[in-house]
């Protein structure tokens, strides 16, 4: 099987990840001299829906650089570019270290991550009484 | 012409050195551009009037200069002219109440042709204003922009839930009836819904509760300032609470 497709987001148009992480993930990439896409901002990309998003996510297994899993899932989605939870790995640039991102991006192994409906949280009708 | 129409151009980078591949790239995505780096040699597929390949040794100013020449030439869209800011639903969470639909004064939801709630008009959405999220009673609707969870994208957890419970009471307040059509209701929300049948009262209370939003920090002071008019209001409200009560009826059949 070939290695998962790498997806990168810049996140340009908000201060919510962190600069030195961002820019220490992408120098990274760079630096190992593997094939990436780079979108500026994917909640742009999915605004648009751009087409660059489906043909990624037909490629097969895919690990994607960006926010948090579940708000990646769904903006995919709004893109009509649906991600296959058992074929992406979802990195954090808001919460993970980048040393730990590219790690996980340059192993040829990819450990799903996207949340189920039951992962999401807990539903209001289920939550204890106030 | 909306944003899904408008054409982009995305930029192929082919055996860029490693040198100067970072600082290409990142002037590249400041300008907005999509950028496919690839490691290969020989062909690469760029038979798409929207893909631009470089492949040359280039400085990175000089790449940026080819691109945008390349976008002008092509008519493609200049990216991050426009914060992205607008809501994402979690359908895994979403229950179609239509809360939000009802809530939004801006147009931003309406309903797809199965008279399920989806996003139509991205662009339409105040920047840096969560306040829909804040009125869903399911923590279904996020900003991914947003500065904390679980409007973020995190995930909810009971508390979150606890505080949603809360705001449910802020959004009748706002939403009025639609919130009354849905499911079984407390006699102490029927007496609020009730209250709210007073045009005026029901006005009343949506300026008030916004006014208490705002101060909560959710909802920036420019949002504020570029409401409509009252009466503008007003009539925005009926039109969406007629929009979602359209789709209730829809999804009940």
């Amino acid at each position: 099987m070939s290695k998962p497709k790498i997806i990168y987001c810049h996140c340009a148009y908000a201060q919510v990840v962190p600069k030195e992480v961002k820019e220490a993930v992408l120098r990274k990439l760079c630096e190992a001299n593997v094939p990436f896409e780079a979108v500026a901002d994917l909640c742009e990309s999915s605004a648009r829906r751009d087409p660059s998003l489906k043909r990624q996510v037909e490629s097969g297994q895919i690990k994607i650089a960006a926010c948090y899993p579940r708000a990646v899932k769904w903006l995919f989605a709004a893109a009509q570019a649906p991600l296959a939870p058992d074929a992406t790995e979802v990195l954090n640039m808001r919460s993970q270290t980048a040393d730990e991102i590219v790690e996980r991006l340059l192993q040829p192994d990819l450990k799903s991550n996207l949340p189920t409906s039951q992962e999401s949280g807990p539903k209001a009708n289920q939550s204890a009484p106030l | 012409m909306s944003l899904k129409d408008q054409k982009t151009l995305r930029i192929v980078l082919a055996e860029t050195p490693v040198q100067t591949r970072f600082e290409t790239l990142q002037k590249l995505l400041e300008n907005g551009y999509t950028v496919t780096c690839t490691t290969e040699s020989g062909s690469v597929a760029t038979e798409s009037p929207n893909v631009l390949l470089i492949q040359k040794d280039s400085a990175p100013g000089h790449i940026v200069e080819q691109a945008e020449s390349a976008r002008v030439e092509r008519e493609a869209v200049k990216q991050g002219e426009w914060k992205p800011w607008f809501p994402v639903i979690d359908y895994d969470r979403c229950t179609n109440c239509m809360q939000c639909l009802s809530f939004c004064l801006f147009g931003v939801y309406g309903v797809d042709q199965d008279h399920k709630i989806e996003v139509q008009n991205n662009d339409s959405c105040k920047t840096n204003c969560p306040a829909c999220s804040r009125v869903c009673p399911e923590a279904a609707i996020m900003f991914p922009k947003y500065k904390t969870g679980p409007i973020n994208g995190d995930i909810v957890t009971t508390a979150d839930l606890q505080r949603e419970k809360m705001k449910i009471d802020i959004s009748a307040l706002l939403g009025g009836d639609v919130y009354a059509m849905l499911r079984t209701r407390s006699e102490r929300a029927q007496s609020r819904f009730s209250k709210e049948r007073d045009p005026d009262k029901a006005l009343k209370e949506r300026q008030r509760c916004l006014v208490k939003l705002a101060e909560a920090g959710d909802i920036p002071a420019e949002v504020l300032m570029a409401l409509p008019s009252p009466e503008e209001i007003a009539q925005r409200a009926e039109t969406a609470k007629a929009k979602a009560a359209a789709a209730l009826q829809n999804n009940s059949k």
